[in-house]
């Protein structure tokens, strides 16, 4: 360590205005409560218990996976095989089940199985170096068939009623996927601003290269990110099965571009190195409302695609636009 | 052929808090071979820049044929037939060589490329230079060489009348240097104006008609070769005093610090050995490329070494990442500061506490608040940043700033070795003279600090000693007071013996 004496030479940049910052800060939180009154006031319905529970649930699968969703973006990857995962997951969990009559074997092999992926993609990704769209793209469709090579291509009903109660239960009045989406949040959230670990990871997508010369793991980093991602994505498959009572090779196909929309709906940087839990939880639930309210208000199927997409170009739109003026 | 002759008319370029270019005014004359030397950042290539387009002059003008003119993109250089040849070559691997050479204007018939006509064509340009290569070739399969000869064609092809080199025989060999010249001889013969730019003495006088040294983006002197001899040349590039900018205050060296021995790995030519004491200034001088960056990211475990040991204080250090030499307390500040120093995105907080907070998080894993905010405050006072707050993003800071952030980001940890590598690029005077005297405060405590510079002045100014690179290897370590720009820029420019193929 030294001291050092030094002279002053130019001034300081200007500092943003203190409303700019709160606008960058707090732009999606804003446009959701600006949304929700909205619909509150505007749709039949919406604002009512039974709505807001059904909303709740509809958006909490998505919610779980962000969380790690979120890490991967920040880091500066993506990953397209959850959406696989969450299916295979759901139907080995239902399979092993059936033959063990076992729940905690069964859901440890779901489990596993997409620990097993994740550490796949991360190895790939992080020590081999191909690219993440590439290599998730690739294990997508392996998971996929894998699924349906386990099911025979049909959904597998599960004998053990026990195992419903994960995704049927209710505590206070609110389902438990409700509270483990809500509890996901806060944990994930927790890691990425207070730990080593969730900054570290900021710096590795921000610049790996820095983050590496910084004597960071990037590797390490970028594996773990990876591995966990496979567990939350095998994790939700899990709970949705248990909400069917039934493991279902075709389900969530395209679960991975909605994961991955709402968090850069939210405002999570798609090149890495910024996004908070806030940006994730305002993402989530705009897409979550969007889809809602569409429903309440009978908006046909087709037409509704066409809403999501118009959605988040408009959001991207925004956020660039936000950018250039600072 | 005076419709070729090429000036340069009080031409300046000004970027923000750097004057590259002031006020540079000489003359090329038609069918000559004009050299163009000066130190690493005596505007060269911010003047070829100007010349290709690349660049738009923030004062004066080019003249070309009589007429002033500026030159807003490349298209209007090429309209202008002025063609610019770099080092790293700008054409296609993927393609073959007849639709390198026509790339942007390929022949065609109703949108669709006419083959037979684009071979033809391609086939007499080649003629042209002495090449008999099919231009059906891909490109990339091409030695180097070669791919020059196809970049020249390409300039003619154009219709290019002047035609500057950068630097062109940096990577050919003996026999392709002298193909080169052969070629660059022809184009003088058929009245074409050739602007020379090489560091390599011997070339410029085997070669070259003219010249004209810039130094500091001024313009220092423009004759004929004949007046002039080698050291006369080398004289003129560095001729300057020292400004008194570098605060260097003697130290007594302390022992210990940092010991190489045999160390080899990627990008160098020989393993290198050097031992630097505590409390010492070590410079390191060398041209780009000498291997100067390679021998820091080695010494840091950046790069994997083949061979060669490494110890700081008199102790062995394992250093296999930049994580073990942070732990053993060589710590390193990139040369490009952008894409391997600053996490942009982050702020500056962040950026300072970027490596020390793994040792400072409870229990290993949660950040500690209080102390993220005391240390960033703690060296942003220190090292006097300019920034409106520690939660700025780094990247809204100057170079000056961002480069004390990151010597920030090293105070924080426990250091005895550190390895500065190009600290002071792109960084304004007043700046520079702060990073000069962090680094006198530095070694001052004990610290061995080991400075790389391109700048004959800095290394001069700030070192103890200094170790000259060339091609891969240390030449020669010179002590202080012993030392000449004269003598370090000879020992730094390449030997031409040593380049037989």
């Amino acid at each position: 360590m030294a001291t050092t004496d030094t002279s002053p030479v130019s001034a300081a940049p200007p500092r943003p205005s203190a409303a700019s910052r709160f606008f960058d800060k707090a732009g999606m939180l804003l446009v959701l409560a600006i949304l929700f009154i909205g619909c509150a006031v505007g749709v039949d319905n919406f604002f009512s218990w039974v709505n807001m529970k059904g909303l709740a649930l509809a958006v909490s699968m998505t919610g779980m996976v962000s969380c790690t969703m979120l890490f991967c973006l920040a880091a500066g990857d993506f990953d397209l095989s959850i959406g696989s995962v969450v299916a295979c997951a759901g139907v080995l969990t239902a399979v092993v089940i059936n033959h063990t009559g076992s729940i905690t074997l069964g859901v440890l092999a779901g489990l596993g199985s997409g620990a097993l992926v994740g550490a796949l993609n991360g190895y790939v990704v992080a020590r081999l170096r191909i690219n993440a769209l590439i290599t998730t793209l690739a294990t997508m469709q392996i998971v996929r068939g894998f699924g349906f090579i386990v099911s025979d291509g049909k959904a597998v009903g599960i004998g053990r009623e026990a195992f419903f109660t994960l995704g049927n239960s209710s505590l206070l009045g609110i389902p438990t996927p409700i509270w483990i989406t809500v509890a996901c949040f806060a944990v994930f959230g927790f890691i990425l601003n207070r730990t080593v670990f969730g900054r570290d990871t900021l710096a590795v997508g921000g610049n790996s290269e820095a983050a590496h010369l910084a004597g960071i793991a990037v590797d390490r980093i970028k594996i773990v990110i990876f591995t966990a991602q496979g567990v939350m994505a095998a994790f939700a498959g899990i709970v949705l099965a248990s909400r069917f009572t039934s493991g279902q090779p075709n389900t969530n196909q395209g679960f991975e571009l909605e994961v991955i929309s709402a968090c850069v709906l939210g405002g999570v940087s798609l090149t890495g190195g910024i996004g908070s839990m806030a940006f994730v939880i305002a993402g989530v639930l705009i897409m979550g409302i969007v889809q809602n309210a569409m429903n309440l208000l009978n908006v046909p199927t087709f037409y509704q695609y066409v809403a999501r997409g118009v959605i988040l170009l408009a959001a991207v739109l925004f956020d660039r636009w936000k950018r250039r003026k600072q | 052929m005076s419709s070729a002759t090429l000036a340069f008319d009080r031409v300046a370029k000004e970027f923000p808090g750097v004057k590259a270019l002031d006020d540079v005014s000489f003359a090329v004359n038609a069918g000559s071979i004009h050299a163009l030397m000066g130190e690493n950042g005596a505007g060269k290539s911010t003047l070829l820049k100007i010349l290709s387009g690349a660049y738009t002059p923030t004062g004066g003008s080019l003249v070309i044929g009589g007429q002033p003119c500026v030159f807003h993109d490349t298209a209007d250089a090429l309209a202008a037939g002025v063609a610019v040849i770099y080092q790293e070559l700008h054409l296609v691997p993927e393609m073959s060589v007849a639709e390198n050479l026509f790339l942007g204007h390929l022949p065609q018939r109703l949108g669709i490329v006419d083959r037979r006509a684009l071979a033809a064509a391609a086939r007499k340009q080649l003629e042209l230079i002495g090449e008999a290569i099919d231009p059906w070739t891909k490109l990339g399969r091409l030695p180097l060489a070669q791919r020059q000869m196809v970049e020249i064609a390409k300039a003619l092809t154009r219709g290019a009348r002047i035609i500057a080199f950068d630097e062109p025989t940096s990577s050919l060999s003996d026999r392709e240097v002298r193909r080169l010249f052969t070629i660059i001889r022809d184009l003088r013969a058929r009245g074409c104006t050739v602007l020379y730019v090489s560091h390599r003495m011997e070339e410029i006088f085997e070669l070259c008609d003219r010249i004209t040294i810039l130094r500091d983006g001024r313009h220092v002197e423009t004759s004929e070769l004949a007046n002039l001899t080698r050291d006369a040349v080398v004289q003129r590039m560095v001729g300057r005093k020292l400004a008194d900018i570098y605060n260097y205050t003697p130290r007594p060296g302390a022992g210990g610090g940092l010991a190489v021995e045999g160390l080899a790995g990627p990008g160098l030519a020989e393993p290198c050995s050097f031992a630097a004491e505590a409390g010492e200034i070590f410079g390191f001088f060398g041209l780009v490329g000498a291997g100067r960056s390679e021998l820091m990211r080695l010494i840091y475990g950046a790069a994997a070494k083949t061979a060669g040991r490494v110890t700081v204080a008199g102790r062995e250090v394992a250093v296999a990442s930049p994580r073990d030499a942070i732990q053993s307390g060589i710590v390193l500040c990139p040369e490009d500061r952008k894409k391997e120093g600053i996490v942009p995105v982050r702020s500056v907080l962040e950026n300072t506490n970027l490596s020390a907070r793994r040792r400072k998080a409870r229990g290993g894993m949660l950040i500690d608040e209080t102390w993220e905010q005391a240390n960033a405050r703690e060296r942003v006072d220190q090292l006097r940043v300019r920034t409106p707050s520690l939660q700025q993003l780094i990247r809204n800071l100057s170079g000056g700033n961002q480069q004390k952030v990151i010597l920030g980001r090293w105070l924080s940890e426990t250091v005895k070795v550190i390895l500065l590598d190009e600290p002071t690029r792109g960084i304004d005077v007043g700046a520079k003279s702060e990073i000069y005297t962090i680094m006198q405060n530095l070694a001052k405590s004990g610290v061995c600090v080991i400075v790389v510079s391109s700048e004959l002045p800095e290394v001069l100014g700030v070192s103890d000693r200094i170790a000259v690179m060339r091609q891969g290897k240390i030449a020669a370590i010179v002590n202080r007071a012993d030392a000449t720009e004269e003598q370090l820029l000879k020992l730094a420019l390449p030997l031409e013996t040593a380049r037989a193929s």
